[in-house]
């Protein structure tokens, strides 16, 4: 990412919050249902400052952390072991590609009936939704690494489970850490999908609907806010872990300079 | 040490090897000369036991080779393929000394030992993506020289490298195989090459393959790329092994049509 390109963005940002603005000064929308952007991310800036809300995005935060964690530990391994035995794949293949399109926040419902703990019930739905991009991309990761290499170290004497240590997860690495990112994008949306539905006591999705019945839409809009930047950041974050750790991939692969 | 017996291999229909016999002496480097395409690779890696070859007799000590046998090396055709472009050059020659149980430390010296034998003593840092074609060949070939192994199997292993390093390497490989013994199946284009390192060299016909011819190379166990060059023997042995290659009989130079694509 360079220079020029970030100041882009920044300027297109700049544009949409200042016509956000002139929108909303020159009355065409009643303030009352959309409050003006100035109010809005003055909002924002308050709700640092409020003890309600840092609790909130707190337990957000935490059910996302965790949530992403079990999700790698889960889907990983499953990944590995799908990626590794062809039959088992194929097996499982077409319930993936089954479940894998319903929109995962329709299990939510079902969660709700199924799960009586508030903190389960999130965490079973982010990883329900968050497994697949890790899932798919490890057996594709796997499914790519070149065979050669895999056959070098077999001609040295290592086992299966070496050659898997040592060549293919390494190898396979870079995917699944795509998979990890995407993942935890959709572990944003789904903590907070979870709280909106579910309610429960903590939670940015909780502090949205009181801020809504109580019809303070800028504390709504601003909360939202908050939540879309946190998904930016650990984006940008992950992104540049990747470009770091997977130095060889990127370059081999044309994606970076 | 190594007996290969009527191997025969097939691609689906398409057969490669036609019932190659050959035999390869305890500490014995005997180079394979064949046209491209006629199954010199494939050779290769029924010997290593990574593919399972249609039919025939391999046999190390004795034993049948099914699986990779242990104590072998390969520098293979590929090279770059076969670096893990993840690792540092000393990372990716030291990785299979694990299996000689040797710790960190160890691995690490006789990593930049062996680079520094192929002339890389200043690149063990770099990753193979930041090398060109002939350091990376040099680095794998570094690996399977720092392995130690029994036999070794070098498919066209200098390549990729400029006159003047390839004579160095092949100073190297044939001191290595002296030292530790090492017993050496070595593929090459070269026949200038085959017969200054070969203690024999084994010329194949185009496929389904067969052994064209087996000539003992009695230019003694000391060579030098000058002395050596020059002996009326090396440039006589020099000429039969190219009239084979080309499809040629002993002695006599039949129809010129070139069977050895590249050289
Ligand atoms: N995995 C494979 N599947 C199908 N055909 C193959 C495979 N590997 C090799 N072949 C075919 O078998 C023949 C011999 O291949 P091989 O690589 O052993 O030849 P080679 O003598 O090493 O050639 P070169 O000198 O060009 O390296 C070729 O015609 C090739 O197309
Ligand atoms: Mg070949």
């Amino acid at each position: 990412m360079n220079y020029a390109r970030v100041l882009r963005g920044a300027a297109g940002v700049a544009g949409f919050l200042a016509v956000a603005e002139l929108v909303g000064l020159s009355g065409l929308v009643d303030d009352r249902f959309l409050p003006r952007m100035s109010v809005v991310l003055g909002a924002a800036a308050g709700l640092v400052a409020d003890p309600d809300f840092l609790a909130d995005a707190g337990a957000t935060l935490t059910v996302w952390a965790l949530g992403l964690l079990l999700t790698v530990a889960l889907a990983v391994p499953a990944g590995l072991l799908l990626g590794t035995l062809p039959r088992a794949e194929a097996a499982v293949r077409p319930l993936i590609e089954f479940l894998r399109p319903i929109p995962s926040v329709a299990v939510i419902p079902l969660a709700i009936l199924l799960f009586s703990d508030n903190l389960h019930l999130k965490l079973a739905v982010i990883v329900y939704a968050a497994s697949w991009p890790v899932l798919i991309n490890t057996i594709y990761g796997l499914k790519d690494v070149d065979p050669l290499a895999k056959e070098t170290l077999r001609s040295f004497g290592f086992g299966p489970i070496p050659v898997l240590a040592r060549v293919a997860l390494p190898s396979a690495a870079p995917f699944i850490a795509t998979g990890i990112r995407v993942a935890s994008g959709i572990a944003v949306i789904l903590a907070i999908s979870a709280e909106l539905m579910a309610g429960g006591s903590e939670g940015v999705g909780v502090y949205i609907t009181e801020a809504a019945s109580g019809s303070r839409i800028d504390l709504m809009l601003a909360a939202t806010l908050w939540a879309g930047l946190f998904g930016l950041v650990a984006d940008v974050v992950m992104v540049a872990v990747e470009r770091r750790l997977f130095r060889w991939h990127h370059v081999r692969t044309g994606g970076a300079r | 040490m190594l007996k290969i017996t009527d191997l025969v291999h097939s691609y689906g229909p398409h057969r490669v090897l036609g019932g190659v016999s050959l035999s390869v002496a305890e500490g014995e480097l005997v180079s394979v000369v064949g046209p491209s395409g006629c199954g010199k690779s494939t050779l290769l890696r029924s010997v290593a036991g990574l593919i399972r070859p249609s039919g025939g007799r391999i046999t190390l000590g004795g034993q049948p080779v099914e699986r990779t046998p242990d104590d072998l090396a390969i520098v293979f055709q590929d090279y770059s393929r076969s670096l893990f472009p993840w690792m540092s050059a000393a990372n990716n020659v030291a990785l299979p000394l694990r299996r000689k149980g040797l710790d960190r430390k160890q691995r690490r010296e006789a990593a930049m030992a062996a680079l520094d034998q192929v002339g890389l003593a200043d690149a063990g840092n770099k990753y193979p993506w930041e090398m060109s074609g002939g350091m990376q060949q040099r680095v794998s070939i570094a690996r399977a020289l720092a392995y130690r192994p029994s036999l070794l199997l070098m498919d066209e292993p200098f390549g990729s490298v400029d006159a003047q390093t390839r004579e160095d390497l092949e100073d190297l490989v044939l001191n290595v195989c002296a030292h530790h013994g090492m017993t050496i199946l070595l593929i090459t284009h070269d026949i200038d090459e085959s017969v200054y390192v070969g203690d024999r060299v084994v010329v194949l016909t185009k496929s389904p393959t067969v052994v064209a011819a087996d000539l003992v190379i009695d230019l003694g166990r000391i060579r030098d790329q000058i002395a050596t060059r020059q002996l009326d023997a090396f440039v006589r042995l020099r000429a039969e092994v190219g009239r084979l290659v080309r499809g040629g009989g002993t002695g006599h130079t039949t129809e010129s049509t070139s069977v050895l694509e590249k050289k």
